[in-house]
């Protein structure tokens, strides 16, 4: 072991502190699916509304069972309350990632992360 | 009636560079062998022969290393033209590149595993730009670079140390000729 690091010299060692550096930035900027930065409510599989993810709001999106409740955070979104009868759309919880998306279909309404690159799920397709 | 008979003289130096290239090219088949979970994942062992080439007969004959085993890897592996063999002659150029800008750096401080690590990223570099312009045309293909600089940084440092230790041994004795 000790043979081989004395084969590094100084500047190799700069070199692979670097390459550490280069491959860590990288993570972020790869692995964002671009960084998860808008909300998008849809109502009837029409855009209701395009929330940028630096804010904090709330929507109440009407639809044929009653209102849904969408909570905007920086960073995240989520369905609050849904009068569909199952709720799998609020037991979803907080979505964070690009692609992300939660459909309450009883009451047609849903919410999806939306990052700068386009991120394809089976749902897409 | 003229005689046409072609002589090729084959000169020491080419002796060299085929013998070389012979075992860049052995090293690409144990490279091929090696399983791994990603495709395009691989140590690049042959680096380590065209990096011992570039310090001990110069950035020419890395080049007619490095060509001859993209080359005859590709032909003996069954992807000579294939997009693996465009990948693999777009990280072959760039790296050969860098090596030639990156072998002027001082070599009191700069040594083998500089140049490894340096030639490492050039590859998987263009091997990523290329996938993106040509075979994948999605941002998409990005995703995996992490993957691949974590791995580039990774063997570029350990080829980099074998064949520093390579170099510290003594030039071994010219390659038998035949």
């Amino acid at each position: 072991m000790k043979a081989w690091l004395a084969l590094l010299l100084p500047g190799d060692w700069l070199v692979v502190l670097a390459g550490i550096a280069v491959v860590a930035a990288s993570v972020p900027i790869f692995w964002q699916g671009g960084m998860a930065d808008r909300a998008i409510i849809r109502q009837e599989g029409k855009v209701f509304a395009e929330v940028d993810l630096r804010s904090r709001k709330q929507f109440e999106v009407a639809g044929p069972l009653g209102n849904t409740l969408i909570a905007v955070e920086p960073g995240r979104a989520r369905v609050v309350s849904d009068p569909g009868p199952r709720q799998y759309c609020v037991r979803q919880g907080w979505l964070m990632r690009p692609g992300e998306i939660a459909i309450c279909a009883p009451n047609r309404v849903s919410v999806q992360i939306a990052g700068r690159t386009k991120v394809y799920d089976s749902i897409s397709y | 009636m003229t005689q046409s008979v072609i002589e090729l003289r084959v000169s020491d130096e080419d002796r060299r560079v085929a013998w070389l290239a012979t075992a860049a090219v052995g090293l690409s088949l144990v490279d091929a062998a090696i399983p791994t979970p990603l495709p395009g994942l691989k140590p690049g062992l042959a680096n380590i022969v065209t990096l011992v080439v570039l310090m001990r007969y110069g950035w020419g004959t890395a080049v007619w290393v490095s060509g001859l085993r993209v080359l005859a890897g590709s032909l003996l592996l069954g992807y000579f033209l294939a997009p693996g063999f465009f990948l693999s002659l777009t990280g072959t150029t760039l790296s050969l590149l860098t090596l030639g800008l990156a072998m002027h750096l001082p070599r009191r401080w700069f040594g083998p595993v500089s140049l490894s690590i340096l030639a490492a990223f050039a590859h998987i570099g263009g091997q990523l730009l290329l996938a993106r312009a040509w075979l994948i045309p999605h941002d998409g293909v990005f995703l995996l670079t992490p993957v691949f600089a974590g791995a580039a940084l990774v063997f570029g440092t350990i080829n980099g140390l074998i064949a520093a230790k390579l170099l510290a041994e003594p030039a071994p004795l010219e390659a038998p000729h035949v």
